[in-house]
């Protein structure tokens, strides 16, 4: 049971990630009005539309001319994660998220950290081609990045038939595996870059109760943008990057009760001059 | 100083600046390689191939920037006609479109696949006609394709008696009418043979899903694969319609490609020269 606690927002995650996906898979399948459509844009109860903003971004890029509902769409979406979530598509929404988290978790178990050569990519080298997809967009006239997007493809693959979609999947996990370390999720999407910056300044953050930690560093190991918790053993206060992605693996493998959700600490950071 | 080896003294130092300088030239260098990459490949994708797309489409080139790829056409499609391009389709990755051959699509009058799109990369307005001074849904205004007939292989090309295109047809006898030919083979028969209209064909390929030979003597392709086009300069003179082009053109904008001669015909006809000059 204990265990299972441990992994309660884990298990909350793929309930989740799985449910979304059977929600859009049933909306095509089975013709329930619930979530109709993909990732890219869809129909919330048949009335509230979403759409993915940086879509929109590569679509306008690419010089479109669209209608009203996909820029409502987007800005229910950037309203959302902007305000409330954070970075938490990443962690909550993705389908790609189970497959890095797999490759990660294998890296953890095979000690395929210690053993490994090394491959470095800057974990800015996202907003590089999250620059790139909307210049690649502006020259050929369609949105670059949608034309790749595992994330999409495998969404897809769900709802409308797979196809080769196994292809692209195994791709990212051998380069997650043997490759880079969180390659694809963190450092190279473009899309986790995008909702970086829109949940810059969300809410919901994880707080950091200096007091209380051991140093064991557990938190640090299991995190996929491990450099976000820089303040770890040094000083109190909420995580504040973009880039974390709340998916509270920190609070759950913390013995120590250091670490929990809470509200952002706007004086703070202010205080600290950005905590970056 | 050391005075034998000199070199010393003008080892490049790494300032912060020439580091900031060449980590930004290598990251731009990067993006650039990638971009390239990256353009290449979309450049290939989107070198269509022949393929359809769903009633209401824009024009090919607007269709692919305006496709957000949500698939809520083809969750509305109730024929399961659309489908969305997969890795191995070798197709524009996650448009819609479809193979009349296997499905075709049925001409819904309510065509639910056209409103639900989000971005417009299905245009309502170019499958609504107004009657009555309001808009509604015309799935005969389509312009998905157009059928296009192979005689070799059209067995009423043969003198076989066949109408299953035409009967198959939701516009028969407008977009596909059947003509007669004097069979020359037998001398005293009639072929009965299907002719498609572009003013009217569809392109929703139910005459190809119903075509009986093995592989489809009707078939649907793209119209600007398979129409060709005349160009301004020919003008029906039977046509009252095209006859109003000549009188809206601007003469003083006219432009012609080639030089005018200020030669009169009698001229060149009484001109020898010309003919005999070695």
């Amino acid at each position: 049971m204990n265990k299972l606690f441990k992994m309660r927002y884990l298990i909350l995650r793929r309930i989740t990630q799985i449910g979304l996906l059977f929600l859009y898979f049933a909306g095509n399948a089975y013709g329930w009005k619930i979530l109709q459509g993909t990732l890219s844009a869809s129909m919330l109860f048949d009335t509230i539309p979403l759409a993915d903003p940086f879509a929109l971004l590569q679509m306008l890029s690419a010089g479109a001319i669209m209608g009203v509902n996909v820029f409502i769409g987007a800005a229910v979406i950037v309203l959302f994660y902007g305000i409330v979530g954070g970075r938490a598509f990443c962690s909550w929404v993705c389908p790609v998220n189970m497959i890095t988290d797999l490759a990660n978790w294998l890296r953890r178990k095979l000690l395929l950290d210690k053993v490994e050569r090394k491959v470095w990519v800057s974990r800015n080298a996202r907003y590089w081609v999250l620059g790139l997809s909307l210049v690649v967009s502006a020259i050929t006239g369609l949105a670059a990045f949608e034309l790749v997007s595992p994330i999409t493809i495998f969404n897809r693959g769900v709802i409308f038939g797979m196809g080769m979609t196994g292809g692209v999947l195994v791709a990212i996990f051998l380069f997650d595996l043997f490759g880079v370390k969180n390659g694809w999720c963190g450092h190279i999407c473009p899309l986790g870059g995008i909702y970086s910056i829109i949940g810059r300044f969300s809410l919901i953050r994880v707080r950091h109760n200096e007091p209380n930690c051991t140093l064991c560093m557990k938190c640090k190991e299991v995190c996929p943008e491990s450099q976000v918790l820089f303040m770890i053993g040094k000083e109190s206060g909420t995580v504040n990057m973009g880039e974390c992605v709340n998916c509270a693996r920190c609070i759950e493998v913390c013995d120590d009760d250091a670490l929990g959700f809470s509200i952002r600490d706007f004086a703070k950071s202010k205080a600290k001059g950005d905590n970056r | 100083m050391n005075t034998q080896n000199p070199k010393k003294d003008t080892k490049p130092k790494i300032t912060e600046r020439r580091r900031f300088l060449t980590i930004m030239a290598q990251s731009v260098g990067l993006s650039a390689l990638g971009g390239i990459v990256w353009t290449g490949y979309v450049e290939e994708a989107k070198a269509s191939p022949l393929l359809l797309r769903p009633p209401g489409a824009l024009k090919e080139s607007d269709f692919l920037r305006t496709c957000i790829k949500c698939g809520q056409c083809a969750e509305a499609c109730p024929y399961d006609t659309l489908l969305m391009a997969k890795p191995g389709d070798g197709l524009p990755m996650g448009t819609p479109y479809f193979i009349a051959r296997d499905i075709p699509c049925y001409m819904c009058t309510d065509i639910p696949c056209v409103p639900v799109c989000p971005t417009g990369a299905l245009d309502e307005d170019s499958v609504s006609s107004v009657v009555e001074g309001k808009k509604v849904l015309d799935i005969n205004k389509a312009k998905m394709g157009i059928a296009v007939v192979d005689h070799e292989s059209c067995v009423a090309y043969w003198g076989i008696q066949c109408d299953a295109c035409y009967r198959a047809c939701p516009i028969l006898g407008d977009a596909i009418t059947i003509e007669f030919l004097r069979n020359e083979r037998t001398g005293k028969h009639a072929k009965l043979v299907p002719v498609v209209h572009a003013d009217y064909c569809t392109g929703c390929g139910l005459c190809e899903h119903a075509c009986v030979t093995e592989k489809a003597a009707i078939f649907v392709l793209p119209r600007d694969v398979a129409l060709g086009k005349a160009g301004d300069y020919y003008v029906k003179g039977w046509d009252v319609k095209d006859q109003e082009r000549i009188k809206q053109r601007n003469l003083e904008e006219l432009e012609t490609k080639t030089e005018r001669s200020e030669k009169k015909p009698q001229d060149y006809l009484n001109m020898d020269e010309e003919l005999f000059n070695e």
